[in-house]
């Protein structure tokens, strides 16, 4: 599961599907793991990444990532292997 | 390095379409403090959910009201609706402003007493006043709107028995050209009922009749219907006084004021679009005076305004259960305010502001309550900033009906604290334990043991 590699993501928050014409808007958090995932980190990676800087727990930050990555899904911004 | 905080992370599609309608977010700041204290203090101390009470905004609001009214009409007295809040603390914070005292129970009749107020300032309403009710109102000489035929004739009945001669008045019902129409209260004006009763009164002598009543609804979002509600008071009241040679020495216009809340399914919001209490003042002064009154003697106006007085000094905290999605990929936000406490989402889109810090990014959200009950929704669709397990929440202008119509529901009832003008938070009701419901119930000795 990785981030669809032509997806364009400015420092501002601006995210655009050269594929679909379409542009999104993301919050703070949202921009860092889309970035982490462009890096091609993991779950758990980003998970860590993310408790390092921000007052909160594992399993917030876990619920929360899989919810993102099911938006990134809905959004087709995702890329699926196979 | 201090640690940031966090906020789940969201992504939105960006839509070129028509702008929405409905707008976009409407929270730009949080809640953080209520009259200087702060919202997470109060619920560290007092718990989550939690009523807040603004006796600093109660007295405001009544003194606007009071001189949208007294700056127009000579003679103004207002009479506290108890049935809108009767927290003993919040009734002695208008009969402190001069309020007397609107019941339409026994037991809220009881209550005022308890609190002083002189029966004489007690105005009886409603249509359920037993035998015994009457009996101690007319004891005490204080003001009984009758609302039926029944319970006239129990009245004169009463007062023959009693060697007393109670004061009344009648509650009238008319067509002010609001739908629905509130008639199912009272008199009609338009087919005779209400002269009829004025007759019935004015003949049987033993009643002294001093006033006239009407309610014409509630939520009003039309001021001109008090205008026609006053003139058609004055008409009745001037008729009597032709036909008699009596004067009626009040008129009672009832309450119904808005607040600042959003009825469901208004397009605007409500604090920009209600009357205020000018538009209502100027609407009923307005239609008495331009009546046939002479202008020395005009009658004392009475208001029995509950909501807008209280409302907008009540509110509401609370605390995030949870956020997660439903099917359809809608957020949905889960709170520990259901609808069992906060009766009145059934009627508005209650404001809702995070207590805490926020950035500018929201989500719609429908907001559900913790009842095991799919009815408990305490906004259907509402763009929120993004809370967090845990965080803080204010709800606005929950001061009405909340603290008399919640119920007993799943969960049990918070406390109510006052935060008073001397910028402290006084607790004026505690919450319900599990004894103060189980008390109450009583165990056949044959159902005392079970084996499982």
């Amino acid at each position: 599961m990785n981030l669809k590699k032509n997806i364009a993501v400015s420092d501002s928050g601006f995210i655009f599907n050269p594929d679909t014409g379409e542009s999104f808007t993301a919050n703070p958090i949202g921009l860092e793991i889309l970035g982490l995932l462009k890096e091609g980190l993991d779950f758990e990676a980003v998970r860590k990444k993310i408790l390092e800087k921000y007052k909160t727990d594992k399993d917030t930050v876990e619920k929360d990532y899989h919810d993102f990555i099911n938006m990134l899904n809905q959004f087709s911004l995702i890329e699926h292997e196979g | 390095m201090e640690k940031l905080r966090y906020e789940r992370p969201i992504i939105r599609k960006l839509e070129s379409a028509m702008p929405n309608k409905f707008g976009s977010r409407t929270e730009l700041l949080p809640k953080t403090h209520i009259d200087g204290v702060a919202v997470k203090e109060l619920i560290d101390n007092y718990g989550s959910p939690l009523f807040v009470i603004s006796e600093q905004t109660i007295r405001e609001t009544f003194q606007a009201e009071k001189k949208a009214f007294t700056t127009r009409y000579p003679k103004v007295q207002f009479a506290w609706s108890y049935k809108t809040n009767y927290l003993n603390a919040v009734c002695n914070v208008f009969h402190q402003e001069g309020s007397w005292a609107e019941v339409v129970s026994g037991f809220e009749y009881e209550k005022a007493l308890k609190n002083g107020v002189s029966g004489k300032k007690i105005i009886f309403n409603g249509p359920d006043k037993t035998e015994a009710d009457l009996r101690k109102a007319i004891a005490n000489d204080s003001l009984i709107h009758i609302d039926h035929l029944d319970e006239l004739y129990t009245i004169i009945e009463l007062a023959g028995d009693m060697k007393l001669k109670p004061r009344v008045a009648i509650r009238v019902n008319m067509d002010i050209g609001v739908y629905p129409m509130w008639d199912r209260f009272g008199f009609n004006y338009e087919n005779g009922q209400a002269w009829d009763a004025l007759n019935k009164i004015m003949r049987s002598d033993k009643l002294e009749l001093v006033g006239l009543h009407t309610h014409i609804g509630t939520f009003m979002l039309t001021a001109q219907a008090y205008g026609t509600a006053a003139y058609k008071l004055a008409d009745l009241a001037l008729g009597v006084q032709k036909k008699y040679k009596h004067k009626i020495k009040y008129i009672d216009m009832g309450g119904g004021f808005t607040s600042n809340n959003t009825l469901k399914g208004a397009y605007l919001p409500g604090a920009d679009t209600n009357p205020g209490f000018e538009d209502y003042a100027e609407a009923i002064t307005s239609a008495l005076i331009n009546s046939d009154f002479e202008p020395g003697d005009l009658p004392l106006l009475i208001l029995e305004t509950g909501r807008a007085l209280i409302d907008d000094a009540g509110y509401l905290l609370g605390s995030v259960i949870t956020n997660k999605r439903l099917s359809d990929g809608r957020r949905n936000t889960i709170i520990d305010v259901g609808v069992n406490i906060l009766f009145t989402a059934f009627w508005y889109e209650h404001k809702v502001t995070p207590a805490q810090e926020f950035t500018h990014y929201a989500e719609d959200t429908v907001l559900y309550g913790p009842l095991c009950m799919n009815i408990d929704v305490i906004r259907e669709n509402v763009s929120l900033p993004l809370m967090n397990k845990g965080d803080h929440f204010v709800i606005h202008s929950v001061g009405a009906y909340n603290m008399t119509q919640w119920m007993q529901f799943i969960t049990l009832r918070p406390k109510v604290i006052m935060i008073g003008t001397d910028g402290e938070a006084h607790l004026i009701r505690d919450n319900e334990s599990l004894e103060s419901i189980t008390s109450h119930e009583r165990m056949p000795d044959h159902l005392k043991k079970f084996e499982l």
